[in-house]
C-alpha cells in the first residue's frame, strides 16, 4: 500500500466520527429567497405584525424597492407611516422604556436573527406558541417574553403534557405536543405557508446580498471552469518537452 | 510596417538596459524565475506554496478596501460591517473574499506544512526555510485572531476574552500583562483600536517581511522534491541540474492551473456557503458584542481548534497554556528531530509512515473535539491525542534513526 492510500484512509477514518447533532428538533423552514412573491408577502407580514416591536436597524425601505420588485409608491402607501421616508431604516416607533415595562425586555432588533438563530429556528419558534393559564409560552424558547402576536392567524394551541415522578418523588410536567384548541383565520397549511414567507423575508433581510450572490455565483464558476480548462491546456502544451 | 515596430522594440530595450544598469530587474527575474531550476517531479502537494502567496495578496487587497469603510470603534464597528455588507457597492463581495480568504489561508498553510512533513523539506540545508515558515504560521495566527475581533460580534468579543485571559496564566506578571494587552480592565474599544492597528499595519508588515525571507532562503538552497534527493548533484555541461526545469514558464503555467482549481473551490464557498455551516462565520458573531451576556459555547474559529482542544485537555490552566505553546514551539526543532538517512516519506520505513498518518488523524480529531461539548469521553480522547502529538516529536529521533529505510534513487522519479 502506498503512503498516499494510507493517508487517505486515515483522514476518512478521522472525519468519520460525527458528533450527535444538538439543537433539538427544528422543523425545516424550506424557504426560497429567490421567490419574489414569497418575499413580498413576508415583508408585508413583517411590517404588519412584527415591526411594531422589532426594528430592523440595518435594513432600508428603499432596499425593498430595489430587491423585491416593489414601487416606491407601494412602499410609501403600505409600509411607511408618519414622517418616514423610503431611505429610512425599518425602525419601530415603540419607546424602549415602555417596552421594557410591558414585556420585561426591550424586543430585540431582528435584522440578523435569521443568521444568528437560523431560518429553521425562527420557523419552528413561530409555530410553537401555546396558551397556558398564565399566558403565552413557547416550546422552542420556554418562558419567552413575547406573546403570540399571530394567534388570530394560527388560532390557539394548547400543550399536551405528561407528568412523571422522579426518584426523589418530585413531579415533572413535560410538554409532549401541541394541539389546536381554537382554529384561527388560516388553516394549518396556510399558516405554515405564511410563516415560510415571513422567514424567507427575514433570511433575505439578514443578508440582502444573498440574492445577487447566488445569482452571480454560477457565472463566476462557469468563467473559472473555462479559465481552468485553458490553463490546463497551456500547462500540457508547455510540459510536452519535459521528459 | 516592420521598421517602426523594430524601432519601438529597440527603444524598449534601451530603456530596459538603462534601468538594469541602475536596478537589477532582469537579473532578479532570471535568478528567481527563468533561471531558477526547480525539480521537475513536483506533485499535488507543491501547489500550496504559490497558493498561499495568492491568498496573501487577496487578503491585502481586499483588506485595503475594507479599511476604507470599517470603523474601529466599539459603538459602530458592528454596524460598519453591516454597512459594508449592504450599502457599499460590492462591499459584500470584498468582505466575503476577505473572510473566506482567512479560512482558506489556513487550509493552504496547513497543507503546505504537511508537505514539508511528508518529504522532509525542513532537513538540512533547509532548516531556516522551515523556521521562517513557523514564524509565518505564528504571525498568521495572531493576524487571524485580531482580524476576527474586528467585526465586534459576540464571538469576536468572547473569543478575545478567552484568548487574552490565557496570558493571565503567566506567573507573577499575568494580571498586569492581561491588562496591558487589553488596554483596559475588560475587553473594550481600547482593545479594538489596538487590534485594528496591529491587524492592518504591524502584522501584515511582519508577514510580508517573513514571506520575502522565506522565499529568498528557498531560492538560495533550491527546492526539495517528493523524492527528497538533491537535484544539484547531477548537472549538465552548463551547470544546470539535469532534473531541474526553469520555474518560469514551467511552474508558472502549472501553478496557473492550480490557481484555477483553487479559485473554483474558493468561489463555490464564497458564493454558496460563505458561512460554511457556521465554521467560517459563526452564527453568534451576527449578534453585536455584549459584555453582559456570555454565549453558551465559546469556540474559537476552526483553524485554532486543534490547539484549543489541547488547552482544554489539561485540567490546570497554567499548564494548559504551556502545553498549547509547546505544541507550536516544538515545530522549531523539527529539523533536528528527524535523523533519518532519507528525507522523503517514500523511502522511510513503516514506523515513520504510521506515525505520520496517526499524527494527521490526531490533529483532525483534536480540531473536531474542540467543537464538542467536552464530555468525559471527548476529554479523554483529547488527552490521548495531545499526548500523541508530543510523542510524535519525542520519538522521532529514535524511530527515524532505527527504522529500516529504502535506498534513495540517483535521479528523481515520476
Amino acid at each position: 500500500m502506498k503512503f498516499s492510500n494510507l493517508l487517505a484512509a486515515a483522514v476518512v477514518f478521522a472525519s468519520g466520527f460525527v458528533f450527535a447533532a444538538g439543537g433539538g428538533d427544528l422543523e425545516h423552514a424550506n424557504i426560497n429567497v429567490h421567490d419574489k412573491a414569497s418575499l413580498q408577502r413576508g415583508a408585508s407580514l413583517y411590517v404588519n405584525y412584527c415591526l411594531g416591536c422589532h426594528s430592523m436597524q440595518y435594513m432600508r425601505y428603499n432596499r425593498l424597492v430595489r430587491d423585491l420588485d416593489l414601487s416606491e409608491e407601494q412602499v410609501e402607501q403600505f409600509m411607511l407611516y408618519g414622517e418616514q421616508e423610503v431611505s429610512d431604516y425599518l425602525l419601530n416607533t415603540m419607546d424602549g422604556d415602555q417596552a421594557e415595562e410591558w414585556f420585561g425586555i426591550t424586543p430585540p432588533d431582528l435584522t440578523l436573527s435569521a443568521r444568528s438563530r437560523g431560518a429553521d429556528w425562527i420557523y419552528t419558534y413561530l409555530k410553537s406558541f401555546y396558551l397556558t393559564d398564565s399566558g403565552w409560552n413557547n416550546t422552542v424558547l420556554p418562558n419567552a417574553s413575547m406573546p403570540h402576536v399571530l394567534w388570530e392567524l394560527q388560532g390557539v394551541q394548547r400543550a399536551t403534557t405528561e407528568s412523571h415522578t422522579d426518584d426523589e418523588g418530585i413531579e415533572h410536567v413535560e410538554v409532549v405536543g401541541l394541539e389546536l384548541d381554537r382554529p384561527g383565520v388560516l388553516s394549518s397549511a396556510e399558516y405554515d405557508a405564511h410563516m415560510r414567507d415571513l422567514v424567507a423575508f427575514m433570511r433575505y433581510a439578514a443578508e440582502p446580498a444573498v440574492l445577487e450572490r447566488e445569482r452571480l455565483g454560477i457565472w463566476v464558476l462557469l468563467f473559472l471552469v473555462v479559465f481552468t480548462l485553458l490553463a490546463w491546456m497551456l500547462y500540457h502544451e508547455f510540459w510536452k518537452d519535459v521528459k | 510596417m516592420a521598421k517602426p515596430a523594430s524601432n519601438l522594440s529597440k527603444n524598449v530595450q534601451a530603456v530596459g538596459a538603462w534601468v538594469d544598469e541602475r536596478l537589477p530587474v532582469s537579473k532578479t527575474w532570471r535568478e528567481h524565475l527563468t533561471e531558477y531550476y526547480a525539480p521537475k517531479n513536483f506533485n499535488f502537494w507543491y501547489f500550496f506554496g504559490s497558493l498561499a502567496l495568492l491568498v496573501l495578496v487577496n487578503q491585502l487587497v481586499t483588506g485595503i478596501f475594507l479599511t476604507m469603510f470599517y470603523t474601529p470603534d466599539a459603538q459602530s464597528a458592528f454596524g460598519s460591517v453591516e454597512y459594508i455588507m449592504r450599502d457599499v457597492e460590492w462591499g459584500w463581495l470584498i468582505r466575503y473574499m476577505h473572510s473566506t480568504g482567512a479560512s482558506f489561508f489556513f487550509i493552504v498553510v496547513y497543507l503546505h506544512m504537511f508537505r514539508a512533513l511528508l518529504y522532509g523539506s525542513y532537513r538540512k540545508p533547509r532548516e531556516l526555510i522551515w523556521i521562517l515558515g513557523v514564524f509565518i504560521f505564528l504571525v498568521l495566527m495572531a493576524e487571524a485572531f485580531m482580524g476576527y475581533v474586528l467585526p465586534w460580534g459576540q464571538m469576536s468579543y468572547w473569543g478575545a476574552q478567552v484568548i487574552i485571559s490565557l496570558f493571565g496564566a503567566v506567573p507573577y506578571i499575568g494580571e498586569g500583562l492581561v491588562e496591558w494587552i487589553r488596554g483596559d480592565y475588560l475587553i473594550s474599544g481600547a482593545t479594538l483600536g489596538r487590534f485594528f492597528a496591529l491587524h492592518v499595519i504591524a502584522l501584515p508588515l511582519a508577514l510580508l517581511l517573513l514571506v520575502v525571507l522565506h522565499l529568498v532562503a528557498l531560492h538560495e538552497v533550491g527546492s526539495n522534491n517528493p523524492d527528497g534527493i538533491e537535484i544539484k548533484k547531477n548537472k549538465d555541461a552548463r551547470g544546470r541540474p539535469l532534473d531541474g526545469i526553469p520555474f518560469h514558464p514551467y511552474y508558472t503555467v502549472k501553478d496557473l492551473f492550480g490557481v484555477g482549481v483553487f479559485a473554483i473551490l474558493f468561489a463555490f464557498v464564497l458564493f454558496y456557503a460563505p458561512e460554511m455551516g457556521g465554521l467560517f462565520l459563526e452564527p453568534d458573531n451576527f449578534v453585536p458584542a455584549d459584555p453582559l451576556v456570555t454565549p453558551e459555547h465559546i469556540v474559537p474559529v476552526w483553524y485554532f481548534t486543534p490547539y484549543y482542544a489541547m488547552l482544554r485537555a489539561v485540567p490546570d490552566k497554567f499548564f494548559g497554556v504551556v502545553v498549547m505553546g509547546a505544541a507550536i514551539f516544538v515545530l522549531f526543532f523539527l529539523p533536528w528531530l528527524d535523523r533519518s538517512r532519507v528525507r522523503s516519506i517514500r523511502y522511510k520505513g513503516w514506523p515513520s509512515k504510521i506515525m505520520l498518518a496517526l499524527f494527521v488523524v490526531g490533529f483532525i480529531r483534536l480540531g473536531m473535539l474542540a467543537l464538542g461539548e467536552g464530555t468525559p469521553a471527548q476529554t479523554l480522547e483529547s488527552r490521548i491525542w495531545t499526548v500523541y502529538y508530543f510523542a510524535f516529536f519525542a520519538f522521532m529521533p529514535f524511530v527515524t534513526r532505527m527504522e529500516k529505510t529504502k535506498p534513495e534513487p540517483e535521479r528523481v522519479t515520476k
